[in-house]
């Protein structure tokens, strides 16, 4: 069985027509004055759906998370909530929780009482708002820190408090904004698997705002790309890195080689590029280019094969020299510079510990790659 | 830093410190003194102290202070932290500016106009002078300085503690009461005790807008002064001093303490 990418997902209502969609955006313009922070946007998230929302700052993702949880009203369109029209409904009144980028704990209250605000709030018997309260402490693995107030704990545990916080109400959609923004590194990255695994245990439905790349593949179903109020792409991570629809996504998510150029012929099964410095580029996806029409065809570069003799059996193989190599330890990057000009860079996997015939620099060098290997983007 | 004690820097502490204290010193030790004559030593002795204590006048004009200090600190202090929410929260009403510029013009108005104006008003809408006009008139003059503490509190006070308890299920309302206020409480309570040390040592305005029957604490001590100055008066301020003294320092060590605690706590939550 084929797969875009190398993971097989199992769980995909958005592929499945008769899914009935749980969040929907339907036309949605935000406006600060003459600043149009989301454009007649369009979108349909999933019940259990880990969404992620992508953009550099400024693109419009927090608005969209706060409109949800009810900080902010659409200038023009509606929010759909498992049906409902969310229009008028005031933050309090929402089934959906939000956990804070500066994770806004409240300094004067211990932790158990921070996760109990929301609880009481609800008004539920005391008996059930302790149990609740211990499960929540469990879960975060913070048992021994009920008793402590925010400022006497480490960013991880109060971010941990946040999450338990947000959570302990079991809403309908957990709204995550920039969640391990404040995190090191290492932290992040074990954060963003426990944040994967309490989605799975809880059920509920997570939307996501990220600036981080890395860290909206690593989490998400599915991820929308935004930039300047829109969305660019809506697809799973693989769908994002594997097949981009447009420049703007190609280059967002991961490195990316683009080749300007004119589609030169088109035939069943290939499609024949001449690049605007002379390249020649066979491939077997032409996508919705027409003959003739400008087109970019853009690759990564770890499906750029270096050589330093002509490979054979390559469909694709253009010559260069040697202009930069960058030892990382687990893969190696090759800045080859063409005979036409144009800089390719490539990535090899340092797959084993000694390399026959290694490059260095101002060396001759063949890259080469399959008609397969990347997309042709129209737009 | 150079921490030496060179003799210019004795010298110069020496003589800030004098230029300080010193008269707060000499009215100290006068008030201990055995003889009437207030320039004159006559010996050891705390009768003024005692005497103080059967001068009806002074003990009613204390007593005056001390509810018109509270009464009006805290009207002045739900005022001026309603002001600053207002002026923090809500940017975009007509005439904020000028709005908020008029609210601080009592800080640098000079006192004898405020106190003047307020006198007028009164006359002109028949209000009798007495302890209502007082209270109202230091209402006026100290909620300004509530509101300045109150605002400066507030320009870092984090918005999205309040959307985050909203968002977890509370009512505007209980977002204020359980959230806001708790938070803010320390520079409301400051607030408070500044208003209250104003109205305390307000000479000026109290003198145009109080009346027969409601004399105040300075009023009357700036009375009796002008009579000549007895060791009765020395014993009253010396009271006033230690008890203005003992809370700075109260309040200060309770700081201390509060923020060295802060810093250990944060201290050992780093070390996780």
């Amino acid at each position: 069985m084929k797969s875009l990418g190398s993971i097989r997902r199992d769980f995909a209502p958005w592929n499945d027509p008769n899914a009935k969609p749980y969040i929907q955006f339907d036309n949605v313009t935000k406006k600060f004055g003459d600043f149009t922070a989301v454009n007649n946007l369009s979108l349909t998230i999933f019940e259990r759906e880990f969404f992620a929302l992508l953009g550099a700052s400024g693109c419009g993702k927090s608005t969209l998370l706060r409109m949800l949880a009810g900080f902010e009203e659409p200038s023009a369109g509606r929010i759909l909530l498992d049906g409902q029209d969310l229009r008028g409904i005031p933050p309090h009144r929402r089934p959906v929780n939000m956990m804070f980028q500066s994770y806004a704990l409240f300094p004067h209250m211990t932790v158990e009482n921070n996760i109990a605000f929301g609880l009481k709030q609800e008004g539920m018997p005391k008996p059930d708002i302790e149990k609740r309260v211990a499960e929540m402490l469990k879960l975060v693995k913070l048992e021994q820190f009920a008793k402590r107030k925010p400022h006497q704990l480490s960013g991880g545990q109060r971010q941990r408090v946040a999450l338990a916080r947000s959570v302990a109400k079991r809403p309908k959609v957990l709204l995550l904004d920039e969640p391990l923004g404040a995190l090191d590194k290492k932290l992040r990255e074990e954060t963003q698997f426990e944040l994967m695994d309490l989605q799975q245990e809880l059920g509920l439905t997570f939307v996501v705002v990220t600036h981080d790349q890395e860290e909206a593949m690593t989490m998400a179903d599915r991820i929308a790309i935004m930039d300047k109020g829109e969305v660019m792409q809506v697809a799973t991570p693989a769908e994002v890195y594997e097949a981009p629809t447009s420049r703007f996504v190609a280059h967002f998510v991961g490195n990316v080689n683009m080749f300007e150029g004119k589609v030169a012929e088109r035939t069943a099964n290939t499609t024949r590029i001449t690049g605007s410095t002379g390249a020649q580029i066979v491939v077997d996806n032409g996508g919705a280019a027409a003959p003739n029409s400008d087109i970019v065809f853009a690759i990564r570069p770890e499906k750029i094969k270096v050589s330093s003799k002509k490979p054979v059996d390559a469909v694709n193989a253009l010559e260069g020299e040697v202009y930069d190599v960058a030892y990382l330890g687990d893969m190696t990057v090759y800045h080859i510079k063409l005979d036409d000009g144009q800089i390719v860079r490539a990535s090899a996997l340092n797959a084993s510990r000694i390399t026959e015939d290694p490059l260095t620099w101002n060396d001759r060098a063949w890259v080469s790659f399959r008609p397969d290997a990347g997309v042709v983007l129209t737009r | 830093m150079n921490t030496t004690w060179s003799r210019f820097n004795v010298t110069s502490i020496v003589l800030g410190f004098a230029f300080l204290y010193l008269p707060i010193v000499l009215l100290i030790v006068f008030s201990f003194n055995e003889s009437k004559l207030v320039t004159v030593w006559g010996g050891f002795s705390t009768k003024w102290y005692v005497s103080l204590f059967h001068n009806q006048g002074l003990m009613d004009a204390t007593w005056v202070t001390a509810r018109v200090g509270v009464i009006s600190a805290t009207v002045a202090t739900v005022l001026g932290t309603l002001a600053a929410l207002t002026l923090t929260r809500y940017t975009r009403f007509r005439g904020r500016i000028l709005f908020s510029g008029m609210v601080f013009a009592p800080l640098v108005m000079p006192e004898v106009i405020t106190g003047l104006s307020l006198l007028l008003l009164f006359v002109a809408v028949g209000l009798d002078r007495g302890f209502l006009t007082v209270t109202l008139a230091h209402i006026t003059l100290t909620m300004c300085f509530v509101a300045v503490v109150v605002q400066s509190r507030l320009v870092s006070f984090d918005r999205s503690l309040e959307e985050a308890a909203m968002d977890l299920g509370a009512t505007p309302a209980k977002t204020f009461f359980q959230i806001t206020l708790p938070v803010i409480m320390p520079a409301i309570v400051s607030g408070w005790m500044l208003a209250f040390t104003l109205s305390l040592d307000d000479l000026v305005i109290a003198s145009f807008t109080s009346g027969p029957g409601a004399t105040t604490l300075p009023m009357k001590i700036y009375s009796q002064v002008r009579l000549g100055v007895t060791p009765e008066i020395n014993a009253a301020c010396t009271l006033l001093i230690a008890v203005v003294a003992v809370g700075v320092i109260v309040a200060s060590i309770a700081n201390k303490r509060r923020e060295v605690q802060r810093q250990l706590d944060e201290q050992a939550a780093q070390r996780g």
